[in-house]
């Protein structure tokens, strides 16, 4: 007789992972609205979900709608403007590794669409890519292919960008 | 660099604190009681008792529930027997919180907050809506004439029986139903919490 979890168990087991996969996909600016916007649209929907359902599957599959959205609403806002180019917001200024997390972050948001997702929905979500595929359309070999080229471009920029061991280079 | 290490370290770029996912979590439970999908807000109250969980439907006060009972285990049967939307949501119970702070303070006598009673019914209902109407703060009243202010006097079990199933224990207070013979009877929170229950309200 046991159904499903309360909700609050829901946001307590997949809250921080779906805030990554929302900064990742989106950027950090506009990560909590999505973040938000997904988290509520799972409740309203909660009591209809299968009670077998994956549920962490499910919350990614709204937080890449909620974030095709924000891309979108971003575009509309960022049209009348002169086209600077996508300012990535530093992440939290609270860490050592702050100049580390931002070139990744970076290079991250630099990838093409399809590679950000692949990558955060495997490897931030641990998604099967048969799951992945699902959700960015395609098959599991071209999810599996787009977030392997996503790894090596960011593998690339990492090398060549500033590192520890490198002699410094910072601004 | 291999796949897993980069992994490791775009998690961590990408984390957030604690504190900014509580205000994230705060700002989900404001917008989901705006949108009047917060079917149940609970949130935990120290007591002198031990910590009780409370919480709330739009209609009021649901349950009260004793460590003893184990939250996550009673959270569980809400979402079973009323709704999976349950959030932690402090606000909704406020006023709750402060009139048990002043209860076990000895600063208040009687609970004023609206009750939900869908958790029990038939007869149970009508023996706790006397329970709460007949049996004042510092009095007791056996499980007999309980029955029989209910209006049946066979009844005893059966008012044992709705006092054990209590779903707001404290705020309906079966802590007052006591044996004929002068036996405490049993208590859903332990026999420790009932005496100590009449304890305080004995010397208020």
């Amino acid at each position: 007789m046991t159904g499903k979890q309360p909700f609050e168990s829901v946001v307590a087991a997949h809250g921080a992972t779906v805030l990554r996969v929302c900064r990742a996909v989106v950027g950090s600016s506009d990560a909590d609205d999505a973040w938000s916007e997904t988290f509520l649209s799972a409740m309203r929907a909660y009591p209809e979900l299968p009670a077998d359902a994956n549920v962490q599957a499910w919350l990614v599959t709204i937080a890449h709608r909620k974030a095709i959205d924000a891309t979108r609403a971003r575009a509309r806002r960022a049209m009348p403007v002169a086209c600077t180019t996508d300012a990535v917001v530093a992440p939290s200024a609270d860490s050592d590794h702050l100049d580390l997390d931002a070139d990744l972050v970076a290079a991250f948001a630099a990838l093409p669409a399809k590679q950000k997702q692949s990558v955060a929905y495997h490897y931030l979500a641990g998604l099967p890519y048969t799951e992945v595929a699902d959700i960015v359309g395609g098959t599991a070999d071209a999810a599996r292919r787009a977030a392997a080229d996503g790894i090596a471009a960011l593998r690339r920029s990492s090398a060549s960008g500033p590192r520890k061991e490198l002699p410094d280079e910072r601004r | 660099m291999n796949a897993d290490d980069l992994a490791r370290d775009l998690t961590v770029a990408f984390s957030e604190t604690p504190a900014h996912l509580h205000e994230l979590h705060g700002r989900l439970t404001a917008a989901a009681q705006q949108e009047g999908i917060l079917d149940v807000a609970y949130r935990t109250v120290d007591t002198p008792i031990g910590k009780l969980l409370v919480a709330a439907t739009d209609e009021g006060l649901v349950r009260v529930a004793f460590a003893l009972e184990g939250h996550d285990a009673v959270l569980q049967s809400l979402a079973d027997r009323i709704t999976p939307r349950i959030l932690e949501a402090p606000r909704r119970l406020d006023a709750v919180a402060a009139q048990l702070d002043e209860y076990f303070a000895k600063r208040r006598q009687g609970f004023d907050v609206p009750l939900d009673w869908r958790l029990t019914g038939g007869f149970r209902r009508s023996v706790l809506h006397h329970l709460v109407r007949d049996v004042a703060y510092g009095h007791t009243a056996t499980y007999t004439s309980l029955a029989q202010l209910a209006g049946s006097p066979k009844a005893v079990r059966a008012v044992g029986s709705a006092c054990a199933t209590n779903p707001l224990p404290v705020i309906v207070p079966c802590h007052r139903v006591v044996r004929t013979d002068g036996g405490m009877g049993g208590y859903l929170g332990g026999i420790e919490v009932k005496r100590t229950l009449l304890t305080l309200e004995a010397a208020a």
